[in-house]
């Protein structure tokens, strides 16, 4: 059997609002559009995706939180409405997901070996978190493809932004060797904002473009500063500064997405593909992708 | 004008196991007899409302407040899938939910009510509904605790519930979700080997017990940052359940405290606790004031000490 590879790497925000924006048919509530910056980068990115031969995506979302190790997905399919708990108002999507079960038993299993706590979910009733819906949506709108979802655990909140750092990569390096021993071509998908102080209310329009802006320079300017490591190809650098970074701008980082995914891809020295950054309710939204592949990475933006 | 008609107040933890797996250990089984002793003391109250308000239930867009008249689902906690699943069906108090919003609102607060077919209604609500209200015989309402919102937002929350309950003539119970401690063990543990996570932990969760015991909830509430400091994980900017639940039930200490439960659920500190109010407490408190609403003087505790 061929080893298998991770063939890009993207990082994904979810707030709920693009998926708002562009109306499917799957979201109950109805939009006027809104956020094109983000959601015309998440559609480029999304045509790319469709000229890569892969098998599965694997997600990492902040919003399936664990106190108690790692949890993987463990059941083939959840059909279910995923209504967020925050912005109920916009996000009532009604979902019918596949899940790469091998390859999140195999996840499972090579990280348990490496001494991280993990657990199987494997309850029907489970619902999927809007984290997970919102940047697989936005990335294959078809849904054709199975996914793998890991959860966050929050080792930021029970020890430090530095524990965290270090438990991510680790379990991105275990990704990493489930992936490749699993035979399979994969898509990685952090899915998180990066600055992530929010505003406390809300337009009566959510989609009222002229009221969204940064919450704050200091976390725009941080925002540029992660931006223009990531073009340079610095993401070692990037996952070293990722705990004042993550304490500066209170950014999703937090959940440890990026970290595990950079530690899975091995920390990238080329250019990122940036495709968008925007605001969604004050907090800073980047699109990019890492493609492994030099003869078809791209300067997007 | 007349006091709001606040009956009591229970204080009980969010985790899943009472409700889910009772017989797993001794401990689990303590908390879930408290339950049962709090349900009964609601049903032979004459209660007409279920307040509840969650640590669980996180909102960033204000204060949110449950308002569907039926909601219904199966609910999965993220740690404790393991555990099984909770079918839930509730019967909120619609009326009270919009005039809670509105008393938020004429305070000042960012509010709103949400009213979704499948919204995610968290495991400390649902544990707390099924266990204390299970036939749904007196409507519930619920309410979240802001992400952001700190003590002046969280105290002034505490009045606009007062405020409400006052206005609708209601004759409430007091609902407040919360761990003490917070931190739980970061692996799988069988649960008749639980036990608090830490002594210093244990040694806080006592303390706090013994202020409960002795109708020191207004004490509690100013303790706040301390206890955040000293025992809560940092997921939220503090720890905001005893301001919310002083200022609703009228930021004073005169309450008759009962302790009926205090166990590990996985490591944090679970305890349910039920505060009704009482005449017959004023000034016996080793801080308490004779009188909170006019100054009377010095009380001249240093004559009284060993001096």
């Amino acid at each position: 059997m061929a080893k298998g590879e991770i063939v890009l790497g993207c990082l994904a925000p979810h707030p709920p609002h693009v998926v708002y924006a562009e109306n499917p048919e799957q979201n109950e509530a109805f939009s006027e559009g809104g956020w094109e910056t983000l959601r015309w980068g998440y559609n480029r990115l999304a045509r790319k995706l469709k000229t890569i031969d892969y098998d599965a995506m694997v997600i990492f979302t902040p919003h399936w939180q664990t106190y108690i190790g790692t949890h993987f997905l463990g059941l083939p399919e959840f059909k279910s409405k995923s209504v967020d708990p925050v912005f109920p108002n916009i996000f009532r999507f009604n979902y019918d997901i596949s899940v790469d079960v091998e390859l999140a038993e195999k996840m499972c299993e090579v990280a348990g070996e490496s001494g991280i706590i993990t657990k199987m979910m494997r309850n029907p009733d489970f619902r999927i978190d809007y984290g997970t819906i919102t940047s697989c949506h936005m990335l294959n709108p078809e849904w054709d493809k199975p996914l793998v979802t890991i959860s966050s655990n929050r080792n930021a909140h029970y020890y430090s932004p530095e524990v965290m750092n270090e438990q991510a990569g680790a379990l991105g390096k275990a990704c990493a060797k489930a992936i490749e021993d699993s035979g399979k071509k994969v898509v990685l998908i952090s899915s998180h904002s990066l600055s992530h102080r929010h505003f406390v209310t809300e337009s009566p329009l959510p989609e009222d473009m002229s009221r969204e802006h940064i919450y704050n320079h200091s976390q725009y300017v941080w925002d540029m500063k992660l931006v223009d490591m990531m073009r340079g190809g610095k993401m070692r650098e990037v996952i070293d500064i990722m705990p004042e970074y993550t304490e500066q701008t209170i950014a999703e980082t937090e959940a440890g997405g990026l970290t595990w995914m950079m530690s899975a891809m091995g920390y990238p020295d080329y250019p990122a593909e940036i495709y968008g950054y925007q605001s969604v309710i004050g907090t800073g939204n980047l699109i990019a992708a890492w493609d492994p592949m030099e003869a078809t990475r791209e300067i997007v933006l | 004008m007349t006091e709001p008609d606040i009956l009591f107040g229970v204080y009980c933890p969010p985790h899943p196991q009472p409700l889910l797996s009772p017989e797993a250990s001794d401990g689990y089984g303590k908390i879930r007899e408290a339950y049962e002793t709090c349900r009964k003391r609601i049903e032979d109250s004459d209660a007409d409302l279920i307040l509840v308000y969650s640590t669980t239930w996180p909102s960033i867009i204000g204060h949110q407040i449950q308002a569907h008249p039926e909601p219904e689902w199966v609910h999965v906690d993220d740690d404790f899938h393991f555990l099984g699943s909770m079918p839930y069906k509730f019967r909120m108090d619609v009326d009270f939910a919009q005039a809670f919003r509105d008393a938020a609102e004429s305070r000042g607060l960012q509010s709103r009510t949400v009213s979704y077919d499948g919204f995610p209604i968290d495991t400390g609500s649902v544990v707390a509904l099924k266990l204390l209200n299970p036939e749904n015989r007196i409507p519930a309402c619920i309410v979240s605790s802001n992400m952001y919102a700190n003590r002046a937002e969280t105290i002034v929350l505490g009045k606009s519930a007062r405020d409400a309950i006052q206005q609708q003539g209601k004759k409430a119970v007091v609902v407040v979700v919360s761990s003490l401690s917070n931190r739980m063990f970061t692996e799988h543990i069988d649960p008749t080997e639980d036990r608090i996570h830490s002594a210093k932990d244990d040694e806080w969760n006592r303390k706090i017990l013994e202020f409960f015991e002795d109708g020191r909830l207004e004490d509690l509430s100013q303790l706040s940052r301390e206890i955040h400091g000293q025992i809560r994980v940092q997921k939220v900017v503090a720890y905001k359940p005893a301001w919310w639940m002083s200022a609703t039930m009228g930021q004073h200490n005169n309450y008759t405290g009962e302790v009926l439960a205090y166990e590990a659920l996985h490591g944090s500190g679970g305890a349910v606790v039920m505060l009704t109010p009482s005449s017959e407490t004023v000034g016996d408190k080793e801080f308490d004031e004779d009188d909170v609403e006019h100054y009377h003087g010095d009380r001249g505790v240093l004559d009284k000490g060993a001096l």
